[in-house]
């Protein structure tokens, strides 16, 4: 049940004086309820849990996750599986 | 589809599990917090490729698990009545309460819906001015920000015929009970990234400064868990006592403070009962006095209920990370999600529907005979 999904916000609208919008799951259109992230912009990417969006989601905090990834694997390339401890 | 595939591509996976078996140095037992995640890593097989040093124990983060046996009771006595419309997510239909579920009471002619969002409830109470709607409001700090905002939105409609029944928990109180129980084996925790998207980490470090465990706060994605793992194990490896956030792409320290404002506004904290584990003080939310008008053990007359669980389901030790599914006596025998004796074998988030599902069955019997 806290399996919130990330969607991208593409309308934002009014209605029944709640802050809602049109959010796209990689091709599946859901309405959403934004009032508890009135700062998301059509474009951006927030999790979706039961019909509200909770929270917007950090493209540069979500880049420098990746970078991290990518750094952790080259290391293990240079390496190869089972070598000595890289760095703590 | 972005934020998703990025965390899912098994060769980066791979080296952070590498990293971590460079990492550890002894054994180590986590917990992951969140039901959700136990899905994730037995679906993945995560805790089969992590190096043997650690052990990954399943916590109690499966709201519809640990929802209190009375209160599965009273929303079945609600949902028999022939003026309500009941509605519920639908994990809650095959909960097994004291005999029955809310499936046989639908299958007998009771009104019960599957609501995708608590406004779809408010939308049914808007429809139907003849009825009262219910909406069965469960979960963690994550359903909390949605459920109140459909009493909140009921109120600005003028709605009168909309309660709900609140069986809400939250997730601090929780890890205070495990780790003050004279059994706990728990070393680190992997927090739920969800509800820390709500309510931020900023409640965690003195429960790290009492218990001198370090914590993760960790995403869904199969990247997102390891990562989570390398980081608690890191932590506990270099004897660090913190709070590191291994999820930041859609969490922060203060969390959402909109959300936590309308929890505030609406709710207000209460002792619990924990299904199978008992009675955690302070570990829930109720609504507050000012809105009584929409709570439905108000409206409703459901005091007095005798309730009556399996004597064989050991659920309540499982959600404790004491014991895992296989050593209950009748996990898929007796116990199965098509004929469940308890919650945990029903929910998509529980641990016997984890290890139920991807066959962890199988792995036990042969374990057992080799
Ligand atoms: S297998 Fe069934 S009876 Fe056993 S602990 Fe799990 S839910 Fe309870």
């Amino acid at each position: 049940m806290c399996l919130g999904v990330p969607g991208k916000i593409v309308e934002i609208y009014e209605q029944g004086g709640l802050h809602m919008g049109r959010v796209d799951f990689g091709g599946v259109f859901r309405e959403a309820c934004l009032d508890y992230v009135p700062e998301a912009k059509a474009g951006e990417y927030c999790v979706i849990h039961v019909g509200f969006a909770i929270s917007l989601l950090s493209e540069k905090e979500a880049m420098e996750t990746l970078d991290l990834f990518k750094q952790i694997s080259d290391i293990e390339e240079e390496l190869g599986p089972g070598a000595a401890p890289a760095s703590v | 589809m972005k934020y998703v595939d990025e965390y899912r591509d098994a060769a980066q996976v791979r080296s952070v599990i590498e990293e971590i078996r460079h990492t550890v140095t002894r054994r180590w037992t986590l917990m992951e917090i969140c039901g959700g995640q136990t899905h994730a890593i037995v679906r993945h097989g995560i805790d089969q490729l992590l190096p043997p040093e650690i052990e990954l124990v399943h916590g109690p983060g499966c709201p519809v698990c640990v929802t209190p046996l009375e209160l599965v009771d009273k929303a079945l006595v609600i949902a028999s009545q022939p003026d309500v419309i009941f509605c519920s997510y639908g994990d809650m239909l095959r909960v097994p309460g004291s005999g029955r579920d809310l499936f046989s009471v639908k299958a007998q002619g009771g009104d019960i819906r599957v609501v995708y969002s608590p406004l779809d409830a408010v939308k049914i109470a808007g429809q139907n001015p003849d009825k009262q709607v219910v909406f069965f409001a469960i979960g963690f700090e994550t359903t909390a920000p949605p459920n109140v905002m459909s009493v909140l939105q009921a109120q600005r409609l003028g709605l009168t015929n909309y309660t709900m029944l609140v069986s809400h928990v939250r997730v601090p109180p929780a890890i205070r009970a495990i780790l003050s129980s004279p059994q706990n084996r728990v070393q680190g925790f992997l927090l739920a990234g969800h509800v820390s998207a709500v309510m931020g980490y900023w409640e965690y470090p003195s429960l790290v400064e009492e218990f001198k465990v370090p914590m993760a706060v960790t995403g869904f994605e199969p990247l997102d868990i390891v990562k989570g793992i390398l980081a608690a194990v890191q932590l506990l490896e270099a004897g660090r006592m913190e709070v590191v956030n291994a999820y930041s792409r859609a969490v922060t320290l203060e969390g959402n403070q909109p959300a936590q404002k309308t929890i505030e506004k609406v709710f207000m904290e209460c002792d619990r009962k924990w299904r199978g584990i008992g009675m955690i003080p302070m570990s829930g939310w109720r609504l507050r006095p000012e809105f009584d008008l929409f709570d439905a053990e108000k409206r409703f007359d459901v005091e007095t209920i005798q309730t009556d669980e399996s004597p064989l389901c050991i659920a309540g030790q499982i959600l404790q990370g004491l014991k895992k599914p296989q050593e209950c006596s009748a996990f898929g025998t007796l116990c199965t999600p098509e004929r469940p004796l308890g919650a945990t074998m029903v929910s998509s988030e529980g641990a016997c529907a984890a290890y139920y599902r991807y066959g962890r069955v199988e792995i036990q019997h042969q374990v057992k005979q080799s």
